[in-house]
């Protein structure tokens, strides 16, 4: 059951990317095209896609939150750490040029595996030979000093 | 580049429902929707049992355009202008940073804002800056 609930919320989530038209990175691209604000050609959908996804997020977690456990889970498991460190600007630095390299990012970019197109594989196999590697670089004791010795998964 | 339309209202009812399934799959498993922490965690090691239900998110990401193309006979515009390199380089950037990073447009961008949480903010911020940047030097330095 709770299985076939977590595909149903991830065919949503999947819809939402569709309708929303951030499937598409030529309209991720135009939206990061700030230099289109003069020339012409910027596509500011994507706030609108952040605006309507936070609206629900901000009232439904609330709501969510407010009950003991999750339906089928023992507890929630929020991020709890509040640091700033080095990985925290660096990560989302990198994460950003890569994003602004070809419009993807992971959520559109598995999406777009769908639509059976041959780039959309080619990203996802380096999308995910960047996070092994992020993961294996993450756990070497050498790099604790900016890499926190702790899950490097949790948001 | 290609010119793409500005759609106000699509973009915000999408996005509505990218927020809907975020809050189901906090009801559910009591889980942030970052779709970045729930691919990585797909590879080894595993650290839970969550893996079946990973893959049934990733799976229901994958099989929305497909049903979408059962159903109505089409898919949305789909544009993808970079070349094999491009994308190899922008791959590894988004996979190695996003982990690197705790997080995503999803994880920090929608879950973490909606949170009020510093780091989410930090990190968006920084990927929006970078993101806009890389895009201005691609396409306006010259």
């Amino acid at each position: 059951m709770a299985i076939l609930l977590q595909f149903a919320i991830g065919l949503i989530f999947g819809f939402g990317l569709l309708l929303s038209g951030m499937s598409d990175p030529a309209k991720v691209l135009n939206f990061l095209d700030l230099g289109g604000i003069a020339s012409g050609g910027w596509d500011p959908s994507l706030a609108f896609v952040m605006a309507g996804a936070v609206a629900v997020t901000f009232v439904g977690f609330r709501f969510v939150l407010r009950r003991p456990q999750p339906l089928f889970a023992e507890r929630f498991h929020l991020p709890a750490r509040r640091e700033l460190d080095v990985r925290i600007i660096a990560g989302p630095a990198l994460f950003g040029i890569g994003w602004g390299l070809a419009g993807f990012c992971p959520g559109p970019a598995l999406t777009a595996l769908g639509f059976g197109s041959r780039a959309a594989f080619i990203f996802v196999a380096a999308m995910l030979g960047g996070m092994w590697l992020a993961r294996f670089l993450g756990k070497l004791p050498s790099l604790s000093a900016i890499a926190t010795p702790i899950d490097p998964l949790e948001t | 580049m290609t010119v793409t339309t500005f759609t106000p209202v699509a973009s915000t009812i999408g996005g509505a429902l990218i927020g809907l399934s975020a809050v189901m799959l906090m009801a559910v498993s009591g889980r942030i929707a970052g779709v970045s922490g729930i691919a990585a965690r797909l590879l080894p090691p595993y650290e839970d049992d969550q893996f079946a239900g990973r893959l049934a998110f990733v799976a229901g990401l994958v099989a929305a355009p497909v049903l979408t193309l059962a159903t109505r006979g089409q898919l949305p515009a789909q544009t993808i202008e970079a070349g094999t390199v491009t994308l190899v380089l922008a791959g590894l950037l988004v996979g190695f940073g996003s982990v690197w990073g705790n997080g995503c447009t999803s994880g920090h961008g929608v879950c973490g804002l909606s949170r009020l949480s510093l780091r989410a903010l930090v990190a968006t911020l920084t990927f929006m800056a970078t993101g806009f940047a890389t895009v201005f030097i691609a396409r306006h330095w010259s």
